[in-house]
């Protein structure tokens, strides 16, 4: 129908709406309320199934992500979640500026050895359950920057990640790709892989003593946070 | 036509005509004579080695007498007998009037004079000479780690660092770093406060230490750092033809792809003394003017974000206007962000066929661009509440701006009239129409001005471009020149180019060391310098406009640390 023509509802009949309710309700019982969902499960109201399992539902179907700018990689970051790509059609476009309000985190950048503790203490903020895309080569190996002294090789070295995503930068489509996987794997229950984690932060006075310990011991406080890079045993 | 500069040789600045003698090199030696030891000529300038405790009396002569304003550089490196800082002079109003002043010092006690008092750019520069090198600098204010933390050993860059060492670095959460500063102690009033480096407003992972008296800023300093990938390190690890190429898109990754790929080639290909074809010439400009349009766009969009506090219509607006000029750059390039499209002597390939469907491409994205941009005035320059956020905010007057080696549009939007492109000219700039945008408030507002109207003026060049390229002769068309497949430029030889990125003067030096890699390759970053200018524009303000501020100055962290 073109747009200039008026609508019937408009020009012909001044009835209250009641009637256009009846036409949908039509003859019997009012099905309005038969969403899809319910189509799924038969006729019954009830539904059966784990809690578990709902939740898993849920947390895939509504993720709220941290707003998380690292390296170039965000900026591909940021056109996936603006117009064109827009990742909030699959249920995960409301970067949170403030990582307790948030429950996946893209890590989308080269980490280097000045930001690895911050970046831990990030995550650490973010309540549980708790997921971790990785968006780049850069996070996860070091990407272009491998052989850098200050890089630390991908975020795996930091924190557990559920899923990587390939790419200098990976395309938005990628990162579409890479958090739905994400939410299959959520939805099916399925959890991050254990990972070992070399670089913890620790208190300065626990590390190992040894000759560089020995050095830095009249600058850092025992109880100071550090975090110990061992290169030589990096991937 | 050759298209690269004739005025590598310094010795026709005999002919600079408004102080004639002043602009030779053998009149500047003269000048400083009492403290040179040797000349040692760059490709780009005079060179002369000084004593280290001279720096200061021979920058500032230079500086007061012979008219060089503008600190673009200092580049620290280590060699088998002695560490050397040198700085690259120039001037405001014709770079291409350039002398470096070499500073050796002995290796056991590799101290010299600082240049802070005459620049205050300098101080930057010397503590990030010191962080990754290690000369060490006499009197300068605050000569501490700048790039790395605080607690790293070993100095990176330098010839015997042991790359496999453990490090520890250190996590202080709430600890104020200017505790004991005049500024915060005297005054009891004033809070702390950490802003970054995980922070949405500070364009990635910058930390700005803040102290705030009530709600003005009464102290600011930039700790950068966070993104420090060892882009120099990187490159001095790739050999010339082909591997060092792709670095320089992860600079300034805004996407500033092109423009960063040219301050590589116009260095290198000074060095090996290369020419590039007039055809591949235009390509690269075009080119290059697309990246700097996504690039301001950016800076539109993220300054606007900043703003108005959330993903709103002028951010969506200006990522829609990126994803156009991306597609465009993905058929030129293959690539939507990281192109590597130049090569020494000239680009990787020529348009996509059907070619005129490309330029259809790009003839339909101008043609809309005006129209674009008039939403955008309608949106954010002409909206009042934008200008009460912006104007008379984050100022910084035209002398502050040339002392901390500003470049780019912030330094256009503070009235200093210098653009590389224009006063260094390489490329097909010079055959092109087109102006240099400049405004005189010196505030965000006008910042933000001059990389709209910035955006214009690229579309003109490119404009011009297209119907280059289209009515070029098919048989002409060379994209690239002969270029041997193992590059040596000879050892010893050193140069500093720079060309015009989207943020200001980028520059790039190297020193052959006879091998197919680099001796030394520096980077240096416009932001880097635009970013210390930070506390001269914030001090005094709102907390508010700091962000605004910042947002204003569009760093790129990559760039930034490198
Ligand atoms: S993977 Fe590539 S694009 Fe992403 S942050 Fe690393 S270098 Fe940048």
């Amino acid at each position: 129908m073109s747009s200039d023509q008026p609508r019937d509802s408009i020009t012909d009949t001044s009835d209250p709406l009641t009637s256009t309710r009846d036409a949908r309700m039509g003859d019997g019982v009012d099905d309005r309320f038969n969403s899809r969902l319910r189509e799924a499960f038969g006729s019954t109201p009830f539904i059966l199934t784990k809690f578990d399992k709902f939740m898993n539902w849920v947390r895939g179907s509504s993720m709220f992500m941290l707003q998380f700018g690292i390296a170039c990689c965000s900026i591909e970051m940021m056109h996936t979640y603006s117009v064109k790509h827009d990742l909030d059609r699959f249920h995960a476009g409301v970067p949170r500026a403030s990582p307790r309000q948030a429950d996946v985190m893209i890590v989308p950048g080269t980490i280097v050895s000045k930001f690895a503790p911050r970046m831990k203490r990030v995550y650490d903020q973010m309540p549980e359950p708790k997921f971790v895309v990785n968006m780049g080569n850069c996070s996860t190996s070091g990407g272009p920057f491998q052989e850098g002294y200050n890089v630390v090789k991908g975020a795996e070295e930091v924190i557990p990640v559920d899923i990587h995503i390939p790419g200098c930068p990976p395309r938005p489509e990628a990162l579409v790709y890479g958090v739905a996987k994400l939410q299959e794997r959520i939805a099916n229950g399925e959890s991050s892989p254990v990972t070992v984690k070399p670089y913890e932060l620790e208190e300065f006075g626990d590390l190992e003593r040894d000759e560089i310990v020995d050095k830095l011991a009249a600058d850092i406080d025992e109880e100071s946070l550090v975090m110990r890079y061992n290169w030589a045993d990096s991937p | 036509m050759s298209t690269q500069q004739e005025d590598d040789t310094p010795d026709v600045d005999d002919a600079a005509p408004a102080t004639p003698a002043s602009g030779s090199p053998a009149a500047l030696e003269a000048l400083i004579e009492d403290h040179v030891l040797e000349r040692e000529d760059h490709l780009n300038a005079p060179g002369f080695v000084i004593r280290a405790d001279a720096v200061q009396d021979v920058l500032s002569t230079l500086k007061t007498e012979a008219g060089f304003d503008h600190l673009s550089c200092v580049t620290a490196e280590e060699h088998e007998d002695r560490f050397e800082s040198i700085y690259h002079l120039r001037k405001y109003d014709d770079p291409t009037q350039e002398v470096s002043i070499i500073v050796p010092t002995s290796r056991d006690n590799p101290v010299s004079e600082t240049a802070e008092p005459v620049f205050r750019t300098a101080d930057w520069h010397e503590r990030e000479a010191y962080d990754l090198v290690g000369v060490e600098y006499d009197d300068h204010p605050n000569l501490e780690r700048i790039l790395l933390p605080d607690t790293w050993q070993g100095h990176p860059l330098g010839l015997d660092y042991n790359q496999n060492k453990p490090q520890i670095v250190t996590f202080d959460e709430h600890k104020n770093p200017l505790e004991g500063h005049e500024q915060a102690a005297d005054d009891s009033d004033t809070m702390f406060l950490n802003i970054g480096p995980h922070h949405p407003a500070t364009h990635g992972v910058l930390h700005v230490e803040t102290v705030l008296d009530g709600e003005q800023v009464a102290d600011v300093n930039p700790d950068i750092g966070y993104l420090h990938r060892c882009e120099e390190q990187m490159a001095q690890k790739g050999t010339y033809r082909h591997q060092i190429m792709p670095y320089p898109d992860r600079w300034d990754y805004g996407p500033g792809g092109i423009l960063n790929e040219w301050a590589y080639a116009r260095t290198a290909e000074d060095l090996a003394d290369i020419d590039v074809p007039e055809y591949a010439q235009i390509l690269r400009t075009m080119g290059g003017e697309l990246c700097r349009i996504a690039c301001h766009m950016l800076a539109l969009g993220t300054f606007c974000l900043d703003i108005y506090g959330d993903f709103t219509a002028i951010f969506m607006y200006a990522m829609r206007d990126r994803e156009v000029v991306q597609n465009i750059l993905e058929d030129l390039t293959g690539q939507r962000m990281m192109l590597n499209y130049l090569r020494l002597g000239g680009v990787v390939w020529d348009i996509p066929e059907p070619r005129a469907e490309f330029f259809e491409s790009v003839r339909d994205f101008l043609d809309e661009l005006p129209e674009r941009l008039d939403e955008y005035s309608d949106l954010i320059t002409s909206n009042e509440i934008f200008q009460a956020r912006t104007v008379n905010t984050g100022v910084l007057d035209y002398e502050t701006a040339k002392d901390y080696g500003v470049t780019g549009p912030v330094a256009r939007g503070s009235g200093v009239d210098y653009d590389v492109r224009r006063d260094d000219p390489y490329g097909y700039y010079p055959e092109l129409d087109w102006d240099v945008v400049t405004e005189d408030g010196g505030d965000n507002y006008s910042r933000l001005l001059v990389r709209m109207e910035e955006v214009e003026q690229s579309a003109r060049i490119i404009e011009q471009c297209v119907d280059l390229l289209e009515g070029w002769p098919e048989d002409e068309r060379d994209i690239q020149a002969n270029v041997p497949r193992t590059l040596k430029p000879e050892a010893g030889t050193e140069t500093y180019r720079t060309v015009e990125g989207a943020k200001g003067e980028l520059g790039v030096y190297i020193r052959a060391d006879g091998t197919e890699k680099p001796g030394r390759f520096k980077i240096r970053s416009p932001c880097f310098s635009n970013l210390s200018a930070l506390k001269e524009m914030s001090t005094g303000e709102y907390i508010p406009d700091l962000v605004a501020t910042l947002g204003s100055l569009d760093v790129i962290l990559g760039e930034v640390d490198r």
